[in-house]
């Protein structure tokens, strides 16, 4: 069989393979060796080497973005995490309305990113205008805004996830837990908990790329502001890009640097959790 | 534990629940709200009913309900942002861009998926690494490469933009249909190459029909990130001609030297209207799809 | 290993470009909007098959105001002409990043912007000589062009604009009417101390006024942070170029920071709007509360004219006065005059679409439709010969700035084009802010101020 498929490699692969490598693969390695160039243009570039990765860690802005987001990740991945998980266990116990609330939690998460942000920006200020203060005050208000959005926007999607995973327990182990006497909590922390492993492997995989890569809902609720003082890591490189010229380089490096940490981010986690994974 | 004591906690459970999902989806109702009142009084009463009169003068509760002076403006907000920001057309461009590059994406890298799991040498392997490795990266790594390479090519239009997804998406989509070409036992298709069918024919009689499910879920995953994706069209697309919804709602912003928030809000509820009733429509495939999604992913 | 990159490249690309070509044939009504541009791409290059000798022109424009009007005029030189011309307006605040994503492709502008001599080091390289263009041979005077170290005229100005304090002539008149009024006609404001005593009277007695505040909001969104982080801290440099017989530099000492903070105090202490909303306010609520006379004073320049007309105000009822921060001799001070649209020419298209954007600019100011939407509808003062007296601008801002410099004052000229780049501003904007609000003090002003100066100047020149 194999034999006789391996002439069709044109049509049934190739597609895929020429729109891949043309629109990832040659933008990728451009994106790469560009990062060592000073250009405004693909064709005027000029090796410099290895200086815009100096460049990055004289430039304050992106230290603090770093920060930001890195703090934003941990913060939204705790809370979503946490949240829909206690969701999809309530959820579980089959109360009136459970498909209502289902439905209902998970479609936020279909909006688009620039159109929350807008809805979110019109609440958050509206609020704070009782207290005389606007979104834009401060970094720390941006900060929980951008929790709050990405928390209404996402745990209706890890809830679907959590509560697939704790539906997929077998009742028997649970109910042996219990004749041999576990409580509760008991129950929770040595058999549901293991046997959604990998439910917590996706979804904190799912949660932290997600929120480490976020763009335009930052773009759309603050646009950094202000003072680029809510700006992260995304929507930085994207402004030291294409809003500073002379700056193209640099903020290519930017990019390979965060891919980077992307890349090892995801790595770590998915060791981390899914050494915990018990097999089923 | 008596069941008359868990029957009384389902409800107060039922009760919580019914009060957090009303406030769950009262951000929604409350741009509703605010796209009938006239553009000042959005940023200043943003959590009143537009009122036809004003209440100034009101009583205390119609002072509480409804904003100070006259504020409604019937669906003015709407036609003049339609006009503004040409909405009909942008929903026009964002249908096309997704229904194509969906369905482009899904047969393309059904195809792939198959192929690279039956056919195995150094060459498909090395392929599916590659789209798993494609996963992670983020796109502001190859925004400018892509856009340049885009537009060197011509394919800065609507239905260029479609081949740019297909090669974006590919990553997640080959990923995701190798993980179930896997599960699927070799005797059926090899049967049917006996039977005399060749790999085309075996690919559309039998592969594809079971793949179904699998396809519906890339097809939604895919959607979802399509419909809504905003840097990628705007880096990609020649601007002078064509907008999606995502670029037109960023564009009220400041593209007209002031921020109409009237206009922005009709463009908001324009924006979800049809993903609602899309959500309406498919929820069973939408939350089915995304669990698949995960299981594999 | 760059070669053998491209030359895959070129082999993909061509491959694709089949593709595309036929993949386009096969596209047509696959939605209304879609079948709709179609039919108008089809009719369109028909006639470009017509014309092709004509070219097509790519307006990049810099001023969101006048989006509609640069529109309407392209519509109307296109039905006189048959030349397709497109004007795309870059939102607000993003003129440099888009003009950079759109110079990389392929159908880049034809026609640009550049702010000012700052603005056009990074793009020179992309300037076309106007030395024999309409639009050069029409100018009246060489200030109003830029050029290159070897005298090539890459730049023209066409618009000129002045800015200053916009006020509303009733509203004050009625305040002079009141007891006790500091002053007892507008006339008498023309320094720093009376300003501050009028402003200061007024904000006490708003009720009694009937408005809500001296100024309006002095908001810092960004579609109107740029009113203070580059016209209002034009004021210091101009000053300081002054004292120093400069018209730019490398590192700037600051010495009118002090007369900055001043006006600054002045404008966020006496507004419609508390200082810790100012973050979020735009452009469009600063004009509305001056349209609707909630505020008396509003830091603007002529091209407010159409905002601030738009809720009844009558031309007889808006003036404007200097900006006076506290300077020693400031009763001879004027208003702000100069300019920081400069149209530059794409040398990197081809010569048809060189050819028909030079035509298109000559039309502009020689044709009775591009004159009228200039003058009429935009309501520019232009520098251009071409523009007789029939052509003056009805616009009362630009009556008031004329009358100024025939009293024999002193205008101001535009020193935030020598500003070394728009990060100065941000950085100098958000400092401003964070004073405002309280969260931060006036010496991140002054640090954003001078040493970013002086870091920005040398990134920028490096």
């Amino acid at each position: 069989m194999e034999k006789s498929m391996k002439k069709y490699f044109p049509i049934f692969a190739l597609p895929t393979l020429l729109a891949f490598v043309t629109f990832f693969l040659i933008p990728f390695i451009l994106g790469i060796y560009l990062s060592f160039c000073e250009f405004t243009t693909i064709t005027d570039a000029a090796f410099v080497g290895v200086n815009n990765y100096f460049e990055i860690f004289k430039d304050a802005t992106f230290i603090h973005a770093l920060w930001y987001t890195a703090l934003f990740t941990i913060a939204s991945v705790l809370t979503i995490n946490v949240i829909a998980f206690t969701v999809a266990m309530l959820l579980t116990k089959g109360i009136k309305g459970t498909n209502v609330f289902r439905t209902v939690f998970f479609m936020p998460n279909l909006i688009g990113g620039i159109v929350l942000g807008y809805i979110w920006q019109l609440i958050f200020n509206g609020v704070l205008l009782y207290f005389n203060k606007t979104l834009t005050f401060s970094a720390s208000y941006g900060f929980w805004g951008l929790v709050i959005l990405i928390n209404w926007q996402q745990i209706g999607y890890m809830m679907i996830i959590y509560i697939a995973g704790i539906q997929n327990i077998p009742t028997e182990l649970i109910e042996a837990a219990k004749i041999d006497g576990a409580n509760s909590t008991q129950v929770l922390r040595n058999v549901t908990l293991p046997m959604v492993m990998p439910s917590i492997t996706i979804c904190t995989f799912l949660t932290l790329t997600n929120s480490f890569k976020l763009f335009d809902q930052n773009l759309a609720l603050t646009a950094g502001q202000p003072a680029d003082r809510s700006e992260l890591l995304a929507l930085n490189i994207y402004n030291t890009f294409y809003g500073r010229t002379g700056w193209e380089g640099v903020g290519q490096a930017k990019a390979v640097v965060f891919f980077i940490l992307v890349a090892l981010i995801a790595l770590v986690q998915l060791r981390l959790t899914r050494g915990k994974e018990v097999q089923q | 534990m008596s069941s008359v004591r868990k029957a009384k906690h389902g409800i107060l459970l039922t009760i919580l629940f019914s009060i957090i999902s009303v406030l769950w989806v009262s951000p929604i109702f409350i741009v509703l709200l605010n796209s009938f009142k006239k553009r000042t009084y959005i940023s200043k009463e943003p959590f009143k009913l537009p009122s036809s009169v004003g209440s100034k003068e009101g009583s205390a509760l119609e002072q509480f309900f409804f904003t100070s002076k006259k504020s409604f403006v019937g669906i003015d907000n709407y036609t003049n942002g339609i006009e503004k920001t040409d909405f009909i057309r942008a929903f026009g461009y964002s249908l096309f861009i997704t229904v194509f590059a969906v369905f482009l994406i899904v047969l393309c890298t059904s195809m792939c998926g198959w192929y690279i799991t039956r056919v195995k040498n150094q060459f498909t392997t090395g392929i599916y690494y590659l789209c798993v490795f494609s996963m992670i990266i983020p796109f502001q790594m190859v925004m400018f490469t892509l856009s340049k390479v885009a537009d060197i090519l011509r394919f800065d239009n609507p239905f260029g933009i479609v081949f740019v997804y297909l090669g974006f998406g590919a990553g997640l989509a080959v990923f995701m249909f190798c993980g179930f070409v896997k599960a699927i036992p070799l005797e059926i298709e090899e049967a049917a190459m006996i039977d005399g069918c060749n790999p085309l024919q075996t690919y559309f009689r039998v592969v594809l029909p079971i793949l179904k499910p699998t396809c519906i879920t890339v097809a939604i995953l895919q959607a979802m990130w399509i419909w809504n994706d905003y840097l990628l069209p705007y880096l990609v697309l020649d601007i002078k001609k064509y907008k999606t919804i995502p670029i037109a709602v960023q564009y009220l912003k400041g593209g007209y030297g002031s921020v109409d928030m009237g206009a922005m809000m009709a463009m908001l509820v324009l924006a979800i209207i049809p993903i609602i009733i899309f959500y309406m429509i498919c929820q069973k495939y939408i939350i089915e799809g995304v669990i698949a999604g995960a299981v594999k992913g | 290993m760059k070669k053998k990159l491209l030359s895959a490249l070129l082999c993909i690309a061509m491959v694709f470009t089949l593709l595309a070509g036929c993949g386009n044939k096969e596209t047509p009504a696959e939605t209304p909007a879609d079948a709709e541009e179609n039919t108008k791409e089809d009719a369109s290059s028909g006639e470009a098959a017509d014309k092709k000798e004509e070219g097509s022109v790519y307006y990049l424009n810099f001023k969101p105001e006048q989006d509609q009007q640069w529109n309407d005029l392209a519509a109307a030189y296109t039905e006189e002409t048959g030349v397709p011309v497109t004007v795309i307006t870059a939102a607000s605040g993003t003129y440099e990043s888009t003009l950079k994503s759109e110079m990389a492709k392929t159908e880049a502008p034809t026609l640009f912007q550049v702010n000012g001599p700052v603005g056009l080091v990074s793009w020179k390289d992309y300037c076309y000589d106007l030395k024999d263009s309409a639009i050069y041979q029409n100018l009246k005077s060489d200030e109003f062009a830029l050029f290159s170290d070897n005298d090539e005229v890459l730049g023209i100005a066409y618009a000129i604009e002045t800015y200053g304090l916009i006020y509303n002539k009733t509203l004050l008149a009625d305040y002079c009417e009141l007891d006790g009024a500091v002053i007892s006609d507008a006339s008498e404001i023309t320094n720093f101390e009376t300003l501050k005593a009028v402003a200061e009277d007024i904000q006490k007695r708003a009720d009694e006024l009937g408005v809500e505040g001296a100024f309006t909001s002095a908001g810092m969104d960004s579609s109107s942070d740029w009113r203070f982080k580059t016209h209002l801290a034009n004021l210091p440099i101009y000053y300081e170029y002054k004292e120093k017989g400069i018209g730019a530099t490398d590192a700037i000492e600051g010495l009118y920071l002090e007369n900055y903070k001043q006006i600054w105090d002045l404008y966020i202490n006496n507004s419609t709007t508390d200082k810790a909303l100012l973050s979020s306010k735009t452009g469009e609520d600063a004009a509305a509360e001056f349209a609707s006379g909630e505020a008396v004073f509003y830091q603007n320049g002529t091209w407010a004219y159409g905002d601030i007309t738009a809720d009844g105000l009558t031309d007889e009822e808006i003036g404007m006065l200097p900006i006076y921060i506290g300077v020693e001799g400031e009763e001879n001070q004027g208003l702000c005059t100069g300019s920081e649209n400069y149209w530059c020419v794409n040398k990197n298209v081809s010569q048809e679409d060189i050819d028909a954007t030079l035509a298109f600019l000559e039309w502009i100011i020689t044709s009775d439709i591009g004159r009228d939407a200039l003058v009429n509808r935009m309501g520019f003062v232009t520098p251009f010969t071409t523009f007789d007296d029939s052509y003056a601008t009805s616009n009362p801002l630009v009556a008031e700035a004329e009358a100024y410099i025939e009293e024999g004052k002193t205008s101001v000229s535009w020193n935030f084009s020598t500003i070394p780049s728009d990060e100065w501003k941000s950085n100098v904007g958000s400092a401003l802010l964070e004073y405002a609000q309280g969260t931060g003090d006036w010496a991140a002003v002054e640090t954003a101020f001078v040493d970013g100066w002086a870091t920005e100047y040398a990134a920028a020149n490096k």
